[in-house]
């Protein structure tokens, strides 16, 4: 039943691709390829001396234990980012799917946060949480809790996952949204008609034909944890303190920005691109597989 | 291998305005990239017009880059695709890393005796010179902004705590009495913080007691350099500021100069930072202050010498196509901020030390420091007692890593997740793997 249109010779198909071509090159594999590059060299700042040194610099970085312990602690920081967010948008969602007045006024609000960017949130929360002038700080402290999440690495790391999970729900809200609409009305009338009301419909009905938007979401979210919270994470904390709130994109920029080893920099860069691949590959496998049953 | 421009290198070359060597109306046109915001950045371009407006071959063009670290980068990435400003103001710990770069840098001595403008290193006072010259005396870098560490007291709140705010504490036990009281009868919120952890606690701290910080004078006779702050002083010192934490005397403000605003805004009543905080403290405190030479132990040596200083210098770069005509308006630029009267308004209107020593002669016959006591403070305690390889300054490659590497042990020490002694240890072990992985890329 596919319609396919058959072109006669390959100039107009070769133009019709050259352009995203292009992007994907000048975009993607030129600086995937010089990070590939440099990741096999040791070079000085000024890229004045380069040695080769093979697989050296990804062989250091694994016997480095706070390089490990930087990738746990990455990956408990996309998982908190991506459940939180998710289920507070899930919520959301299913709240606001139902007939009530205002609707329209509260999906535009929950959509508010997505337009800001990820430094300017950050500042937001920033004056909100700050240990002298914060307004936050300022609750928590007359509850007697002793708020310094700049020299507390359990409260800085709840800052960020909390601050990033807050920049995210927007977009999942948008998603389990749409979700919630495209399911079929009589499927629910059907579903009332059997007894089956509140959390037990949501739970066997709502929620397994919500599972296709869940799994792309989760995808969407472990990238967005993993990559976009840059932004955030440095103007909160900086990785600090210690190096709680330090993910692995976080020590991208660190080490080669500001440290300026750029060898070591791109290895670790190297290591992400293969994580973001493996993840790609999973949802692709299961898209696949739904498309061909 | 020049012409491989890295993305990096690519994407700054976009932002920044590109260092074209453009001859507009006959005059010859320099960048100058400077890393100093707020009140210090407003008086580098004062001094840029003075400049221009004293002479009628060159203009300055002053581009203020972020911090000193971004403006590293930028100048870093903008070297490698053959846009390099002319001249670079480069943080005192960027010196090792600088003194590596080999042909991205042309050094003063070199700039002078190429375009045949004298710049005379015996003028420099002889802290100064010594952190930016090479063992052999020749000048590397051009003295432009130098500062040491200093106290600060909130005078008004010492006079609430029942302290004589004519008399700062001198030693670190007497910080102490003087944080207890000030908790005690609750003059201030916070009765000690820090900025500059690193610099203060460690670097100044070294010196002034004559310690080593690392192995081989600091790094000036060669790249094999150990640190040495896990020794027993240092990490006494860092207990007492662990123990002071905990009594909430000491109050963390984060890491290099987040801590400043909390003595700005009256919440500290003792803080620590650079000479240079000046301009600042001066212009938005709203409380009496005063500056102080920062305290010492004399348990540890009780005759402690010079602090070491800080700040900036400013680096020569090269560029394909630069011409003499460039580099003899950047030499001329060196010659005129080291003219007496240049140098002794600079010291004079930012907190910064005079970098000749007739600047200092000038400031005296003025009768700057008597109507400003206190201002020549940090100058003494840059020339007390006798200079030593520890006090000398420092000359470690990737210093800015080190840096971070001390305060992240720290921080994790002040939350009670590991001793002093553990700290300075971790530290130790994890800068030396940075020392030995620049001295292999320095050695090419």
């Amino acid at each position: 039943m596919e319609r396919r249109t058959i072109f006669s010779g390959w100039a107009l198909p070769a133009a019709l691709v050259l352009p995203q071509l292009l992007l994907t090159f000048f975009f993607f594999l030129w600086p995937a390829g010089q990070a590939l590059f440099y990741s096999l060299q040791r070079q000085d700042a000024f890229g004045i001396r380069t040695e080769f040194v093979g697989l050296e610099n990804f062989s250091e970085l694994f016997a480095d234990p706070l390089y490990v312990e930087t990738i746990w602690r990455t990956i408990i920081f996309c998982a908190l980012v991506a459940f939180i967010s998710m289920a507070l948008a899930l919520l959301l969602a299913v709240f606001a799917d139902r007939e009530i007045r205002g609707r329209g006024v509260y999906r535009t609000l929950l959509i508010w946060p997505y337009a800001i960017a990820p430094a300017v949130a950050a500042v937001l929360w920033l004056l909100l949480v700050h240990p002298q002038i914060g307004l936050i700080s300022g609750m928590l402290n007359a509850m007697g809790i002793a708020w310094d999440y700049k020299l507390n690495s359990a409260q800085a790391f709840t800052v960020v996952v909390l601050v990033s999970a807050w920049k995210q729900v927007s977009y999942n809200f948008i998603f389990f949204l749409a979700g919630l609409q495209s399911i079929p009305k009589s499927v629910m009338e059907a579903a009332r008609m059997d007894g089956a009301k509140g959390w037990r419909q949501f739970r066997t009905i709502v929620f397994p034909l919500l599972a296709p938007t869940t799994f792309f979401l989760i995808v969407v979210n472990m990238v967005y944890a993993a990559f976009d919270t840059f932004g955030t994470i440095e103007a909160l904390t900086r990785g600090g303190p210690g190096k709680a709130t330090e993910t692995l994109v976080v020590k991208v920029y660190r080490d080669g920005i500001v440290n300026l080893d750029l060898g070591s920099s791109s290895a670790q860069s190297v290591v992400l691109m293969l994580g973001v691949i493996a993840l790609t590959a999973v949802q692709f496998r299961y898209l696949g597989r739904r498309r061909d049953s | 291998m020049m012409k491989r421009r890295t993305l990096l290198a690519a994407s700054s070359a976009a932002l920044a305005a590109p260092a074209l060597p453009a001859r507009a109306q006959g005059k010859t046109k320099i960048t100058f990239w400077y890393g100093l915001g707020g009140a210090l950045g407003e008086e580098v371009v004062r001094v840029c017009r003075n400049f221009n407006a004293a002479q009628n071959e060159a203009e300055i063009e002053p581009v203020f880059k972020g911090s000193y670290v971004e403006t590293l980068t930028s100048s870093i990435a903008a070297w490698r695709a053959g846009q390099a400003p002319h001249m670079v103001q480069m943080f005192e710990v960027g010196t090792g890393s600088m003194l590596a770069a080999g042909p991205a840098m042309k050094q003063t001595w070199q700039l002078s005796q190429e375009t045949g403008v004298k710049i005379d290193p015996s003028v420099y006072i002889p802290g100064v010179r010594g952190y930016y010259s090479l063992p052999d005396g020749r000048l590397a870098s051009m003295p432009f902004n130098s500062s040491t560490a200093m106290m600060w007291i909130n005078k008004d709140a010492f006079q609430r705590a029942g302290l004589d705010p004519a008399k700062p504490p001198t030693t670190w036990q007497g910080v102490v009495e003087a944080a207890r009281a000030i908790k005690a009868r609750n003059a201030a919120p916070i009765p000690m913080t820090t900025a500059w952890p690193t610099w203060v606690h460690f670097e100044q701290y070294g010196a002034m007691h004559n310690l080593p910080f690392a192995t081989k004078g600091n790094g000036f006779d060669g790249l094999d350099t150990e640190l040495r702050i896990n020794a027993p002083a240092y990490a006494k010192h860092l207990q007492r500021l662990l123990d002071m934490g905990k009594e909430g005397l000491f109050r963390w403000g984060g890491r290099d100069n987040a801590a400043e605003p909390l003595f700005v805004s009256g919440e500290a009543a003792i803080q620590f930072t650079s000479s240079a905080g000046r301009a600042a403290i001066a212009r938005d405190a709203k409380f009496n202050w005063a500056m102080a030479m920062l305290p010492t132990d004399p348990e540890v040596n009780p005759n402690p010498i010079n602090s070491v200083i800080g700040g900036a210098s400013i680096w020569t770069m090269t560029a394909p196509n630069r011409t003499m005509a460039e580099y003899r308006a950047v030499a001329n630029f060196f010659a005129y901020i080291s003219q007496p009267a240049v140098d002794a308004e600079w010291h004079q209107r930012t907190g910064y030390v005079p970098v000749t020593t007739a600047a200092y002669e000038l400031s005296k016959t003025q009768g700057f420091y008597e109507k400003t006591p206190g201002t020549d403070l940090p100058i003494l305690q840059l020339s007390r007692g006798q200079l030593s390889e520890n006090s000398r300054g420092f000359r470690l490659g990737r210093m800015v890593e080190l840096r971070n590497i001390i305060q992240e042990e720290m921080e994790r020490a002040l939350q009670g997740q590991q001793t002093a002694q553990a700290a300075l240890d971790s530290a130790v072990q994890r800068g030396n793997r940075v020392l030995r992985e620049f001295e292999r890329t320095a050695r090419g």
